[in-house]
């Protein structure tokens, strides 16, 4: 009656009259994810600063990581195995293909996880789950920030000091690393929504999930060239196809083309007898990346479609 | 059927929450491990049993209206706020509100530990779907309410229990909504932040938001709520006048002589309820 009495009430303000009566907990999907952008930016936000919180390096482990990560690489792929593959610039191979296939398997699992470890919200606030797995892309995509720098710097200083020519990207390269960028991002992020429903349901899948990702890395030609899978001597050639058809070997070739392959000269591979060139990638390099990006939306449409089955059953399972 | 026909027929402008017809199952054991369910085949015996939380709940709420929603423990209050809020969706019936709604199901559900009370209450309040230009608009009130001092820049994981219920409570209330929820508010916090919290709450009601007030204590449920729901074992057993609803409950201490300690705690809300 005293301090409210001066406003009008709510219903009038609100004009509730003209606002209709629904369900409380109806939501679209990912679309309703984008119209709450400010809500994902601060759950992003919220990950990435709890991540190093309480720290005294902070965010610089970001880059001390991978820094490591790739001169382990050189003094190992680099100086030890590569001249016995025929690969030029090892480093380089394996680290352009582990930052993608780290942001892949860090997008899985973390969003695999998402769910049940925001169960205290979940459990209590009407927020559109699917923000919960995408956040999670999105750190992780955060996370690979400060490995493409490092990518980046390292393909600098091996153009200035090594034999090969000055790393300049070209606009063909840059494309197809985004476009592997993109297949990542896409794939990843369809995986994050369906597991992490199912993963509330049957509490193993996480742990599946674990195995198969920790498998993952040697699923793409980044730690051998991809000259050893295509030749037909190890594997038989009709299996070519079936390891073609992974996407995170698509992915890897794709950045590999945008990083490596600019900073050897003449080949990027020969044969270690003969000097002869071998081929880097897999032919029909960016139609396959158009084809599977296409059927990566699509995966994401049907990740959409398991989520929103699934969800509706999530807060009592907590 | 009866339920749907009266819904149609009195829903007007001014309907706030509509429930119709709803049930809730639960299962008992949601994660069995194989060997029970094997050791449950092998026996012949189902691992799946359910009960329902919530069976046939209907009722329907005007803007402005304040309900008093009230029962004993696993009566299944806490699955209609949940089921009100949006937080969980009917298994049959339908849930429906108007406008925003806002409240505590739990406070401080979603603070981060890590974070400071400044950033809390900006994910909470975007958690509430407040934008970020209404928190800033409000945040000096929403820090002034929650009343923390200097620790507002210090991490929640370092606030007492109370700090930390307060700082919930203070987010919640300053959203403009349309709903108000609120559950066992009164279990947290000393006697000063009880006497805000329920003089903020008197503010909410007459302002015409429609509350849904979750408490045990007959007390503060007679001066709150002009309505009283009483569900019985996921029935509504009773609802209407708040007095009734009380002796209904046998919450008046006719029947049944409430020891000391409840006594106590009920005549303090009611002195409380009585100050503002």
């Amino acid at each position: 009656m005293s301090q409210a009495g001066d406003a009008p009430p709510v219903a009038v303000r609100h004009d509730l009259a003209h606002v209709p009566l629904a369900p409380p907990s109806r939501t679209s999907g990912v679309l309703e994810v984008f119209r709450r952008r400010y809500l994902l930016r601060l759950m992003v936000r919220r990950e990435i600063q709890a991540r190093y919180a309480g720290t005294a390096f902070g965010l610089l482990w970001s880059y001390i990581n991978p820094l490591t990560r790739f001169l382990t690489f050189y003094f190992v792929f680099g100086l030890l195995l590569g001249r016995g593959l025929g690969l030029e610039n090892f480093a380089i191979h394996l680290f352009a293909g582990m930052v993608l296939v780290n942001y892949f398997t860090e997008t899985v699992t973390s969003g695999t996880r998402s769910l049940l470890s925001n169960k205290g919200v979940i459990g209590k606030m009407a927020l559109p789950r699917e923000m919960f797995p995408v956040a999670s892309m999105l750190v992780s995509l955060w996370h690979a920030v400060p490995q493409f720098i490092i990518l980046v710097i390292a393909c600098l200083v091996t153009g200035w000091w090594g034999d090969g020519p000055m790393w300049v990207p070209d606009a063909v390269g840059m494309g197809a690393a985004l476009l592997g960028l993109m297949l990542m991002m896409v794939y990843g992020t369809a995986f994050g929504l369906m597991f992490s429903c199912v993963n509330v349901i049957f509490r193993d899948f996480q742990r599946i999930v674990q195995t198969f990702i920790n498998m993952v890395p040697f699923t793409a030609p980044m730690m051998y060239p991809f000259h050893i899978v295509a030749d037909g001597t190890r594997i038989p050639s009709s299996w070519l196809s079936v390891y073609l058809a992974n996407p995170v070997a698509e992915a890897v070739m794709l950045i590999q083309r945008g990083f490596w392959y600019p900073t050897c000269a003449p080949n990027c591979a020969v044969d270690p007898a003969t000097g002869a060139a071998l081929p880097e990638f897999a032919s029909d390099l960016y139609p396959r990346g158009f084809i599977m990006l296409g059927i990566g939306l699509a995966l994401l449409v049907l990740g959409q479609w398991v989520f929103a089955r699934l969800e509706k059953t999530v807060p009592e399972r907590l | 059927m009866a339920a749907s026909t009266t819904a149609s027929t009195t829903a007007s402008a001014t309907t706030s929450i509509v429930v119709d017809n709803v049930s809730k199952t639960f299962r008992y054991q949601a994660h069995p491990t194989l060997k029970k369910v094997l050791q449950g085949k092998l026996r012949g015996q189902s691992t799946s049993e359910t009960f329902k939380a919530l069976d046939g709940v209907s009722f329907e709420v005007q803007q402005g209206e304040s309900i008093g929603l009230m029962g004993l423990n696993g009566s299944g209050k806490s699955t209609l706020l949940k089921l009100v809020s949006g937080v969980m969706r009917p298994d049959q019936g339908q849930v429906l509100t108007r406008g925003r709604i806002s409240g505590l199901i739990a406070t401080g559900a979603g603070f981060h530990n890590e974070l400071t009370g400044r950033d809390n209450i900006y994910m909470n309040a975007a958690m509430l779907g407040m934008s970020k230009e209404e928190t800033d608009a409000k945040f000096d009130d929403i820090a002034a309410f929650a009343d923390v001092g200097r620790f507002l820049d210090t991490p929640v994981g370092n606030y007492s229990s109370g700090m930390f219920a307060r700082l919930g409570f203070s987010v919640a209330v300053h959203v403009d909504c349309d709903i108000f929820i609120a559950d066992e508010v009164l279990a947290v916090g000393d006697r000063p932040f009880k006497r805000k919290c329920l003089k903020r709450m008197k503010q909410i009601r007459e302002s015409g938001i429609t509350m849904f007030y979750v408490s045990h204590s007959a007390g503060s449920v007679k001066r709150m709520c002009d309505r009283a729901i009483v569900l019985e074992k996921g029935r509504v057993g009773f609802d209407g006048d708040v007095d009734e609803a009380i002796k209904f409950l046998h919450y008046d201490g006719d029947d049944e002589e409430p020891d000391g300690e409840e006594l106590e705690e009920d005549e303090r809300d009611d002195a409380l309820a009585n100050d503002i």
